[in-house]
């Protein structure tokens, strides 16, 4: 009833080609981003802000980058956890190599080095197909961490082996470091957010993200047809790699602050976002967010009304929630490999006809 | 379809053609030529090599014997794409379309060789890239009006019958807008009236487009009705070549589908 695309008749081919062909879509998206961009800010403290917002907001952009890779292109990889570290490690030696660059353009750059990083560890993909690939992608995590606990330049022989982020401002606003203030980090992270997001949509829409989902669904017969596969695989890698990269500056830089690789950027946090896309919705963008949502909010709704209201042991939440998404990725596996963002799709398709389904 | 159709100069030649997969021999020194504008069928049974000779053609088989000339040019080994790139679209034996993906997006994959815009320019959806992807869906549109499947624009393929399937397939073909269309048994499983729908769609392209069509069929009607001249495959040999009278008429071809006992 309320979700209507009856009515909205596309009278040109540029109307339907629009990034939300939905009017309803159009205006939900209006409503999100102004209660995101011109509300939230009055209101977030550090809780929030710690928790939940900027966790969610990293996340997405993660799960974008791996959902272009795998969910689009259908490239399985198990290396974000490393890819995340090598944006992080970029946007370090980066900032403290050059203090006065400004810090926009140095987490574009961290983007842009973990894209020729991702370029590189996605050659394999050239020759080898899925298990295979998710194994040598394994492998590319396991070395990048390693390499970044290894090499001392990459800490800037820091004694403790860590790294941490300097304060950086922007427009006289501290965007980094101890006195980075809730709002100003979490709209900092946000603009990332959605001005990739948008552009995740265009890509996916258009001749690339056309030649990803060919080589994904049919790699001979989208050769035969002219896709290009060695460009289409590696422009999927760079990609992908670009947005995990983002992602990676902003969980060192915005977010945590300090991080130590191993444990910052371990395997778990490839599976992590693995999780994510497939919960909310391989090959889709907005799967991508719902699923960081669902990832990123699961463990904290569950400690609240379970430690905090129950008053059951952490460990044994923590448990629960284990179980609960083992649970959840075998359901979806089986059963609707689209994700979360299907079952909306599916509900959406039911809306529109209702109250009349026949 | 009769012989005083007037047909141009060869658009394909192939010359000499032997293909072996280890010790099978899936094909032994062909040659024939494909004529601008006319329609060849290439007959056979099963097993005879039609499909490995649509593979040699658009450079998914390499031979190891023999050379390919298209379009006035002999042709070096290129990548099956390279080879899309100059004017080879095909259609495939078992359906090999994007099932993930909608009739829209396949046919629009369909013409990819044609789109040019930068990423920059498509990330932003703006420019070169949006003028582009406005300019290759009124191609699409109608391919999608000529094949009456207005109503699966937006479905994804999957979902589609075989036969709507099989016409998408041939949709996504045709918008490579290509000089050369090879077609693997597009008719195979379909009802008659798709069969008519089916030949209808060729004879058209053929016709409105000037468009050259290499097909493989097994159903001897449509092939005697809608073939220009016939090459005929046997054991990876070719045993007939000519207009489809001659070739329904020869001893050798008429044994073949027969069954006579080879010694
Ligand atoms: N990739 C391959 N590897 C090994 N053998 C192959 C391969 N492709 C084809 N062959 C063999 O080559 C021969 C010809 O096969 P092809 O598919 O070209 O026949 P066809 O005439 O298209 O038959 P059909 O009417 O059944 O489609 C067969 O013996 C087949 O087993
Ligand atoms: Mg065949």
């Amino acid at each position: 009833m309320f979700y209507r695309e009856s009515g909205d008749f596309k009278t040109s081919y540029a109307a339907d080609q629009q990034t939300f062909p939905i009017r309803f879509d159009r205006i939900v998206i209006a409503l999100v981003l102004v209660f995101a961009f011109a509300v939230v800010p009055f209101f977030i403290n550090d809780y929030w802000e710690k928790s939940i917002l900027l966790p969610f907001l990293v996340w997405s952009l993660a799960a974008l980058g791996l959902n272009i890779l795998t969910g689009y292109c259908g490239q399985v990889s198990l290396g974000t956890g490393g890819f995340m570290a090598v944006g992080a490690y970029a946007c370090y030696k980066l900032t403290t190599g050059f203090p006065d660059l400004n810090i926009i353009f140095v987490i574009l750059l961290s983007g842009g080095i973990t894209a020729l990083v991702g370029i590189v560890f996605g050659l394999p993909s050239l020759r080898i197909k899925g298990f295979y690939l998710a194994v040598a992608t394994l492998a590319s995590q396991f070395f990048l961490v390693w390499l970044f606990n290894k090499v001392p330049w990459f800490y800037n022989y820091s004694a403790s082996g860590q790294i941490s982020m300097p304060e950086r401002t922007l427009f006289g606003t501290a965007v980094t470091g101890s006195a980075a203030t809730p709002w100003a980090t979490y709209l900092f992270s946000l603009l990332f957010v959605v001005v990739f997001a948008f552009i995740a949509r265009n890509l996916t829409r258009g001749r690339l993200g056309r030649s990803w989902m060919a080589i994904r669904d049919m790699d001979i017969a989208a050769e035969i047809i002219g896709v290009p596969p060695l460009q289409a695989k590696l422009s999927a890698f760079a990609v992908s790699s670009f947005y995990i990269g983002l992602s990676g500056a902003l969980f060192f830089g915005v977010y945590l602050g300090a991080v130590e690789p191993t444990e910052a950027f371990g395997i778990d946090k490839s599976f992590l976002v693995l999780f994510m896309i497939i919960i909310g919705g391989l090959g889709s963008i907005f799967g991508s967010f719902v699923g960081a949502a669902f990832m990123t909010l699961l463990p904290v709704l569950f400690k609240n009304i379970m430690v905090g209201g129950f008053g059951w042991p952490t460990d044994m939440v923590q448990h629960f929630i284990f179980m609960l998404v083992g649970g959840l990725i075998m359901f979806f596996l089986i059963v609707e490999p689209h994700g979360l963002a299907q079952l909306w799709r599916v509900t959406k398709e039911k809306l529109r006809l209702w109250p009349f389904p026949h | 379809m009769n012989s005083t159709r007037k047909f141009g100069d060869p658009i394909l030649a192939v010359n000499n053609i032997s293909l072996s997969f280890g010790g099978v021999k899936a094909l032994t020194d062909i040659s024939f030529d494909i004529l601008q504008g006319e329609i060849r069928a290439i007959i056979g049974p099963n097993g005879a090599g039609k499909s490995s000779m649509l593979n040699v053609i658009n450079g998914f088989y390499q031979p190891q014997e023999g050379e390919v000339w298209f379009d006035g040019k002999l042709r070096g080994p290129l990548r099956p794409y390279e080879i899309a790139r100059q004017g080879i679209a095909r259609t495939f034996q078992n359906i090999a379309l994007f099932k993930g993906m909608s009739t829209l997006d396949n046919l629009m994959t369909g013409r990819i060789t044609k789109m040019h815009a930068n990423m920059f320019w498509q990330a932003l959806w703006k420019g070169k890239a949006e003028n582009e992807e406005l300019e290759h869906r009124e191609r699409v549109e109608h391919i999608i009006d000529f094949l009456e499947i207005q109503a699966i624009r937006k479905t994804p393929v999957g979902r589609l019958p075989y036969g709507l399937q099989k016409r998408v397939e041939l949709g996504r073909a045709l918008a490579a807008e290509s000089k050369l269309l090879l077609l693997d048994e597009p008719m195979a499983g379909m009802n008659l009236e798709e069969k008519q729908d089916m030949c209808r769609f060729i004879l058209e392209v053929n016709d409105q487009f000037g468009t050259t069509i290499a097909l493989i069929e097994h159903d001897m009607s449509v092939v005697m009705d809608i073939a220009d001249r016939v090459v005929v495959l046997d054991y990876g040999k070719k045993i007939g070549d000519g207009y489809p009278d001659e070739v329904r008429n020869d001893k050798d071809v008429i044994d073949a589908y027969l069954g006579v006992a080879h010694d």
